[in-house]
């Protein structure tokens, strides 16, 4: 029961990366991209009606953590507790920076607010790479179940680390520079003309850059965390997560020049998912490892009561089926390339 | 007390007030906006749907606002209060995770249609995308009440080996009966502060003469769901949750009401200070009887006073409790009060001319926002020594690992933040309502 909720949990998180990570990309590259105020409108229109519902799924994803695995949240969130509330203050100013912009016609309010969208964007997707690498790397977690990390120490991987480290700087660039790349494919996907080109090539310069991190991140996590093979070893279907992962980073720099948009979204959504299903695949049971291994919080020792996980299956099922059942209806509702025009942004 | 408990207190504390001025707001123009959507389906009337458009734009702003600051209320279970979480997670983590699956998925996806898509939509689907709308915040309201409700009262669990709270039923604890009333009781104060909000706007474009077609729609609408939800908010859900209060926490009911000793054919305390150091209500001006009557309905019931219970179990800070419990009734009141002279007003059709009135209806606006922080306030100060009533005390439950002074900090910059955006939402709010429902010139033909 407790790995069916690791599962779910980790497909939860994948979807938000997946979900909000375009609009997080979107905004990473929106003042290089969208130069004009229209070309700015029409980021902020292919965006604007769904950013809301994704960032739904990181709150959704937090709930059934907490409900399924409440001692994995409690040590979490606690020890994490300077960068998830500097998270939590950028999430709040991104939000204020995409719905208030329009309301002003003012030049100088809209740029302020551009750039306050701009880069909040670009902090967390840095701050969720890093995040993921932390996750990875693991914590100085002790006898009590619980850790507190600085933001930072000597950028070394000693038994007391930071929140960044050489290590969780590299996820957080990988985190950057592959949602920059996966909101240029939705841009891309959503606009036209002079907008929809300078996204292709945005996509473009990031593709080496991505790949070249993509290796060195596979190397630097044996390097730092050789545990890992052992789940590959154990079960040979995990040899797949890095054929798909280079696949799909293979069928973006087919895709992105010929200009087929979805394939290229699609691509960069399953490079997103598997790298995230790899790290789950390779961390199982352990949910967040401890710098010392006697304390790891693995899904025996953090999850609720079996009454309450087999409840929680009941709603969360129907609950996931009315979720998917508004998305596919709101996508479909503003399918198509935006136009500007009629109503807000 | 320890310094960085009452940082986790304080920081909790305030994000949560300032959180809740926003959702009351959004829940209670969510059904109003139902409402004049449906007026405009049923007659035709391209007025009402202007109207609702109009509200439509406040609310876009007021939700934001609310999905913004409710945000961190989520971390913070986790960042602040970490060893309760880890204590209980295994029962309230449901409702949480439910909220999230069911009512913030419905309300973010039908949002941006509702107020993006009416011209992609039929009127019956753009009607529907509103209902959507109100049905997920209110679903959403009831979600965190019945997490609410299981601290205040527990039920439904069972203690674990390892000595957390886990479910053992749940529907006894997703139908917990003090949910049931406190839900009622607050979404009733949520409808208040929309109706009087939605009143207010209406009253200041009549006494300033503009929109006054739009004007009359709105107090219309406002005075006769003010009147409705402030007589349901004092009977009965008000008094149903006064008298599970008076079963389940009889101490609270003692320190709400400044009830020191306990007597047969106890007193109402209308006005008076309570003095905790000596024990008593300093100039106290009461009703003889009276709450022995509200609450057991006999005029000579013995009412237990706080010195029946043992002091380590009395709520902390019994004067903010009293005063949170008696601002919030008195206005309760006095609600009623103006809304019913309001009604009479209207009924004889002459309130769009009463300008004393127009007045008090626009003035009026701010005072739901207080008396429905003044309950929160009283429900939660009330359930003081106790996080989780009789299970964990507030002190068990904050992050060990988090220190006061990075509780500070966070708190300071919550305030800056929040202070930003207060400014913020004033300034577009205000720029609406002067804006006004349609573009155009803002005086009409009489």
């Amino acid at each position: 029961m407790a790995s069916l909720w690791f599962w779910v949990v980790a497909v939860m998180v994948a979807t938000y990366v997946v979900l909000d990570g375009f609009d997080l990309g979107a905004g990473a590259i929106y003042l290089f991209a969208a130069k004009t105020n229209d070309e700015r409108r029409r980021v902020l229109r292919a965006i604007g009606p769904v950013w809301d519902g994704n960032e739904v799924w990181l709150l959704a994803a937090g709930g059934v953590l907490y409900f399924a695995f409440p001692q994995l949240y409690a040590s979490s969130f606690s020890g994490f507790y300077l960068p998830l509330i500097i998270v939590v203050w950028l999430l709040m100013l991104r939000a204020v920076g995409i719905e208030f912009r329009a309301h002003i016609e003012s030049w100088v309010w809209q740029a302020f607010f551009d750039t306050v969208f701009s880069v909040s964007s670009i902090l967390l997707a840095v701050f969720f790479g890093a995040a993921l690498g932390n996750v990875v790397r693991g914590v100085p977690l002790d006898s009590t179940g619980y850790f507190f990390e600085p933001l930072w120490t000597n950028f070394k991987l000693g038994p007391q680390t930071g929140i960044l480290d050489w290590y969780t700087v590299l996820t957080g660039v990988i985190g950057l520079v592959t949602l920059a790349a996966h909101g240029s494919y939705y841009v891309a996907l959503k606009t036209d003309e002079d907008l929809g080109r300078r996204a292709r090539g945005i996509a473009l310069l990031c593709w080496p850059v991505q790949f070249f991190l993509t290796c060195s991140s596979l190397v630097a996590t044996y390097f730092i965390r050789p545990e890992i093979m052992v789940n590959y070893g154990k079960h040979p279907v995990g040899i797949l997560v890095p054929i798909v992962v280079f696949a799909s980073l293979a069928v973006m720099l087919w895709a992105n020049p010929k200009g087929k948009e979805k394939l290229a979204f699609a691509a960069s959504s399953l490079y997103i998912t598997f790298m995230l299903v790899g790290a789950a695949f390779a961390l199982y049971p352990v949910v967040l490892p401890a710098r010392n291994h006697q304390y790891d919080l693995t899904i025996y020792n953090t999850a609720a009561g079996i009454h309450g996980l087999s409840v929680g299956l009941v709603w969360w099922t129907l609950g996931a089926v009315l979720a998917v059942g508004y998305f596919v209806f709101v996508y479909r509702m503003f399918r198509g390339k935006v136009q500007l025009g009629e109503g807000h942004y | 007390m320890d310094s960085a408990l009452l940082v986790h207190r304080l920081q909790f504390a305030f994000t949560a007030t300032f959180h809740y001025l926003f959702p009351q707001l959004t829940m209670g123009l969510a059904l109003l906006i139902v409402v004049l959507k449906t007026i405009g389906m049923r007659r035709n009337d391209p007025v009402y749907h202007e109207a609702a458009r109009f509200w439509g734009k406040i609310f876009g702003i007021n939700f934001v606002l609310g999905v913004v600051t409710g945000i961190p209320m989520e971390f913070q279970f986790g960042t602040n209060w970490s060893i309760f979480s880890r204590f209980a997670g295994g029962v309230i983590g449901q409702t949480l995770a439910m909220e999230g699956m069911f009512a913030f998925f419905l309300e973010s996806a039908f949002l941006g249609l509702f107020l993006y898509g009416e011209k992609r939509l039929s009127p019956k689907a753009h009607w529907l995308s509103a209902v959507a709308v109100f049905v997920g915040s209110w679903l959403s309201g009831y979600f965190i009440i019945a997490t609410d409700a299981f601290m205040q009262h527990p039920v439904g669990y069972f203690t674990a080996a390892d000595g957390s709270l886990q479910l053992a039923s749940f529907w006894d604890f997703v139908l917990n009966p003090w949910a049931g009333w406190q839900y009622a009781h607050n979404m009733c104060g949520a409808a208040i502060t929309g109706a009087f909000i939605m009143t207010a706007v209406g009253a200041f474009y009549l006494l300033s003469g503009k929109w006054t077609a739009y004007a009359r729609i709105f107090v219309n609408v406002g005075v006769i769901a003010g009147c409705v939800f402030c007589v349901l908010q004092i009977f009965p859900t008000g008094d149903g949750q006064g008298k599970m209060v008076a079963d389940s926490q009889p101490v609270t009911l003692a320190a709400m009401e400044g009830l020191f000793q306990g007597q047969s054919g106890a007193p109402l305390v209308i006005v008076g200070q309570p003095n905790d150091q000596q024990g008593k209500i300093d100039n106290p001006l009461e009703v003889p009887k009276m709450l022995s009557m509200l609450t057991y309905r006999r005029w000579n019931a013995n009412v237990r006073g706080l010195d029946a219970f043992p002091k380590p179990d009395w709520p902390g800070n019994i004067p903010l409790l009293y005063y949170s419990y008696h601002i919030m009734v008195g206005l309760g009141t006095v609600f009623v009060a103006v809304m019913i002279v309001a009604l009479l007003l209207l009924w004889r059709g002459s309130l769009f001319n009463a300008r004393w009135m127009l007045w008090i209806l626009m003035l009026a606006a701010p005072f739901p926002y207080i008396a429905n922080t003044a309950g929160w306030m009283t429900a939660e100060l009330g359930r003081q020594p106790w996080l989780i009533y009789g299970l964990m005390r507030t002190e068990a439950g904050y992050s060990k690992v988090v220190s006061a002074g990075n509780g500070m900090f966070t708190l300071l910059g919550f305030m800056g933040i929040y202070m930003v955006l207060g400014i913020l939402g004033l300034f577009l709010i205000r720029r609406e309502i002067e804006h006004g429902p349609v573009t155009g010139p803002a005086t009409e033909a009489k």
